[in-house]
């Protein structure tokens, strides 16, 4: 089926979120939506799946007009969305979730499981997704969950595939299935818009890409052009991909783990016996697929894991068995995997969640009183010295874009005296310029020698920050490797293979 | 900020009188972890103050077609409406705006009482009425921006005013002030322990608040009623019925105005607790970690704070506040004695307070005066005009349905989604932010 978008323009209030934006995804075409963080594709799909009207411009399913009022509309003209944060309910089976919706029925108004089950599986068969129907959805990874989604759109007869950042929430492994999943998808007539911000992917996939900066469409890309102009006209300036960063200038070694597991609360062994430390104005990335230890270890070093066995010692002082504040007074700084959920809390102020994890004593705090005053100037300093773009510290922290709110966290942390940063994912979901922004903050840190402990399931953020990479599988340390090491070995060693002629640094 | 931009300059000044966050409108998904009934909370608690007035006047309206409907004269002249169409109006204006006149009257000023010191009377009935409901309403908002929804004000309340009573009663040859004193801080404890009990269940077993407290009241109400009825408790000596002593007179709270008027010295303490309510909430270290577990408890604990010990601390607190509620029950508005009806439903009026106050303290303070009106003004209206003192709880009720459902008053009076200023906002920051980046 062709799509077609002649000149939609959305406005809210004085924005114009999409500015008269015109493309055309041929059937069987992979077409890539690539923009920056806000740059309005999400709304531009929001139009096309009839959660928003238009202000001005039409939609073209084969060359007829469309006028959708609900994603009711656009899901029987043949639109399938498969969202970024998946539209599923966990405690249903995988087939409850196909037909939820439009249940097939037998006599009586009874659901029809079996029916279900059926096209579950005949999709799965279809597509080599190997999915058992009466699955628990919240129990699948959620690589298979995204899996559900295509699944449920494509049951409904979707012939235009939305991917609302899909590759978001997956590990480099799930992407790499996806892709393939995608062009499984192409080579069956579906047509796919596919929204994202991450270059390589583009490239792998798309057969056309449209480039939307501000809400307008900048330009067309061919598949074969290079990321830097990729980059370059997503965000309107050249940026590096790689940051500058010099030596690393080390000191004594300031995070010794030695010997360390974790056991989760259902019982199960999530970190084995691990071993490494990282030293003074070092940054040690922990590498690997999602799930496979890294959440954990970083929560056992921080106390949020109960069950911890082993050494974590810190500057010679042990931290296994202490509190979370305890961890945090002696110096530890820490930017959660999921800043949503752990790092901020969306309703309160930019300021107060500078002081989120200082609310214990001075300088914010005295005899039990806060102190707005030093609060509001030490929250306006660091608006300027970490480029929060907000309208002021009053603003809540849930209004912020991902960015900016990631520099709320790292600007909380780094303000501390600190003698161990642990950054989890700390540039996931974020656009380009925030990236880079990121990536030279946590450099200055460890030249300022400060031990860094980073830890991403993105190898070329672990190839772009670290001195040495650690890379974890399935609980253990494959290997502790150089930071210059290839990344074809990096890759095997995610999948648990420790190549031979590695070496061990 | 440039000339240019009128809808940016004022929204930092409506962001921060009414953060009207609704979840899940501005890119911050409703994450399906958290509990129902903590979104269902925020949303009550983050309607804006213009739908706490407009839901009272839009309960008013209703009440007043309830009076209108129910009058006997209305009912007779809608029976000639059509021959002579007036006769029905002026009934209906006379029951209505004669009911809402003595409704006033009987809690505001009466000018048909003669001079100033009469005619304040039911200002100083409201005020009374308030007392409790002030503090109360403040334990309960308390709970609300920790994200804990405590219904347990009744046993608060009970132990709280049996505490006090006890000590008030008993405690004879203290002197006036230290007698009362120490009454009010055995009041104030015993409510706080009660309180304190469903918050650490919560704390250290996930016990669901809602489901412990209202338990905890039936424990509360049936304890106190076979202490009321054993002698050597808190029984009057010799008599077979469930009620104590009479308070000693050096526990009492004075009279503030004389004792011609009712209101009592427990006002000056409420108007004291709101305001370190107020500064506990917006100035205090303890109320930073309070709100921050209430609104995300993730991020409280990976920001080092204690949750499960946040959530006792909470109930503590409020359980504290409302036990000084059945403290000024005892000692203040009816001291010849209680019985296990003390409460008089202001735990469960507690909560309509707060969540008309919307949780604000200067906010449930204003809702318990309005409610404390309702109620001095309620009997007023029955003995005057003879309506029901039911219609003003079914205005009472009105009122909290209507401000559970914001956006029901927002159509009725054709208001913007508060929404809409979520994305014109961020959409704002973001403009700004890619005009920097070229």
């Amino acid at each position: 089926m062709k799509l077609e978008l002649k000149g939609i323009t959305k406005r809210f209030g004085a924005l114009v979120a999409n500015d008269h934006i015109s493309l055309v995804v041929e059937p069987g075409e992979i077409h890539c939506l690539l923009g920056e963080n806000g740059a309005g594709k999400s709304t531009l799909m929001n139009v096309l799946y009839g959660l928003y009207q238009a202000d001005e411009g039409e939609i073209l399913l084969d060359d007829v007009v469309q006028n959708f009022h609900g994603p009711g509309d656009a899901m029987a003209a043949g639109i399938g969305m498969v969202h970024q944060h998946f539209m599923l309910i966990p405690v249903f089976t995988v087939a409850e979730n196909v037909m939820l919706g439009h249940e097939p029925t037998s006599f009586g108004g009874r659901l029809n499981m079996a029916k279900a089950r059926e096209q579950v599986r005949e999709i799965s068969k279809r597509f080599g997704f190997d999915l058992d129907p009466d699955a628990i959805v919240g129990d699948l990874p959620v690589g298979v969950q995204q899996r559900v989604e295509i699944i449920k759109a494509l049951s409904r007869d979707a012939k235009v595939l939305v991917f609302d950042e899909p590759t978001a929430v997956l590990t480099p492994q799930e992407t790499d299935e996806l892709m393939v999943i995608m062009k499984q998808l192409r080579e069956a007539g579906t047509s796919i818009v596919f929204i994202t911000h991450k270059l390589r992917e583009v490239r792998e996939v798309a057969d056309t890409i449209t480039v939307i900066r501000l809400g307008k469409v900048v330009g067309e890309a061919s598949p074969t052009a290079s990321n830097e102009e990729l980059a370059s006209m997503m965000v309107g300036r050249a940026i590096e991909l790689t940051i500058e960063k010099g030596k690393a200038k080390l000191g004594e070694p300031a995070l010794v783990v030695n010997k360390l597991s974790v056991i989760d609360p259902i019982g199960q062994l999530v970190v084995n016996n691990i071993s490494f430390d990282v030293k003074e104005g070092e940054i040690v990335a922990i590498a690997g697929v999602q799930g496979n230890g890294q959440t954990e270890l970083v929560e056992a070093i921080m106390g949020l894991q109960p069950k911890v066995t082993g050494e974590i010692a810190l500057g010679g002082k042990s931290l296994v068995g202490r509190s979370v504040r305890e961890v945090l007074d002696a110096g530890v700084g820490f930017v959660p995997e999921d800043r949503n959920e752990d790092g901020l809390v969306s309703e309160f102020t930019i300021a107060e969640n500078l002081m989120l994890d200082r609310s214990t004593g001075e300088p914010f705090v005295k005899y039990g009183g806060l102190q707005l005053a030093v609060l509001a100037d030490f929250a306006e300093e660091k608006l300027t010295e970490f480029d929060i773009r907000a309208q002021g510290i009053a603003t809540h922290a849930g209004n912020l874009s991902g960015g900016n709110q990631q520099k709320v966290v790292l600007a909380r942390e780094l303000s501390r005296h600190l003698s161990l940063l642990v950054a989890a994912q700390p540039t996931r979901g974020l656009d380009v310029g925030s990236v880079e922004f990121v990536h030279t903050r946590i450099v200055e840190a460890r030249d300022s020698g400060v031990p860094v402990l980073v830890v991403s399931t993105e190898l070329d953020e672990v190839v772009a920050l670290a001195d040495r990479i650690a890379v974890m599988y399935r609980g253990g340390i494959v290997g502790i490797v150089p930071g210059d090491t290839p990344r074809d070995v990096l890759g095997l060693m995610m999948a648990g293979e420790m190549p031979t002629g590695g070496k061990a640094a | 900020m440039s000339a240019n931009e009128p809808v940016d300059s004022q929204l930092p000044t409506i962001a921060q009188e009414s953060p009207n966050r609704e979840p899940g409108q501005d890119g911050t998904e409703v994450d399906p972890g958290r509990s129902r009934w903590s979104v269902a909370i925020r949303e009550i608690l983050n309607g804006s103050a213009m739908i706490s007035v407009l839901a009272v006047i839009l309960a008013i309206v209703i009440g007043g077609i309830l009076i209108a409907v129910t009058d006997d004269t209305v009912q007779e002249t809608a029976g000639y409406f059509f021959s002579r169409p007036g006769d029905m109006f002026s009934a209906i204006w006379n029951s209505v705006s004669g009911a809402y006149i003595s409704l006033f009257q009987g809690s505001i000023y009466n000018f048909r009482r003669p001079g100033f010191a009469n005619g304040i009377r039911p200002l100083m009935d409201t005020l009374t009425f308030a007392t409790p409901l002030i503090v109360a309403g403040l334990g309960v908002a308390l709970g609300f921006r920790a994200g804990l929804f405590n219904i347990g004000g009744r046993g608060q309340m009970l132990f709280g005013a049996s505490a006090a009573g006890w000590v008030a009663f008993s405690f004879s040859g203290l002197p006036f002030p230290i007698h009362l004193i120490v009454a009010i801080v055995a009041g104030v404890a015993a409510g706080a322990v009660w309180g304190g009990i469903a918050g650490l269940l919560k704390a250290t077993t996930g016990a669901n608040e809602v489901i412990t407290t209202i338990m905890l009241n039936y424990v509360a109400y049936y304890f106190v009623y076979w202490m009321l009825s054993t002698q050597g408790l808190l029984q009057l000596p010799g008599s077979n019925n469930p009620k104590s002593p009479a308070m000693l007179p050096s526990a009492v709270l004075p009279p503030m105005f004389g004792v011609q008027y009712s209101l009592h010295w427990g006002f000056i303490v409420a108007i004291a607790v709101t305001i370190f309510v107020w500064w506990l909430l917006n100035r205090s270290r303890l109320g930073f970690e309070f709100k921050a577990v209430g609104f995300n408890p993730n991020a409280a604990r990976v920001a080092g704070i204690n949750v499960p010990r946040m959530m006792t601390y909470v109930m503590l607190f409020s359980g504290a506040l409302v036990g000084l509620a059945g403290v000024f029950q005892v000692l203040g508005t009816v001291t010849t004695g209680f019985s296990s009806g003390i409460d008089a439903g202001i735990g469960f009026d507690a909560i309509t307070v707060a969540l008309l106050g919307r949780s604000r303290p200067w906010g449930v303070f204003a809702a318990a005066i309005l409610f404390g009106a309702f109620k001095a003004g309620g009997f007023a209206m029955q003995a005057s005009q003879g309506i029901p003192v039911d219609i003003v709880l079914v205005v009472q009720s009105v009122i909290v349905l209507l401000i559970a459902a914001p956006p029901l008053v927002r159509a009725v009076f054709r208001l913007p989604k508060p929404n809409l200023l979520a994305p014109v906002k961020s959409a704002k920051s973001q403009g700004k932010k890619a005009v920097v980046t070229k």
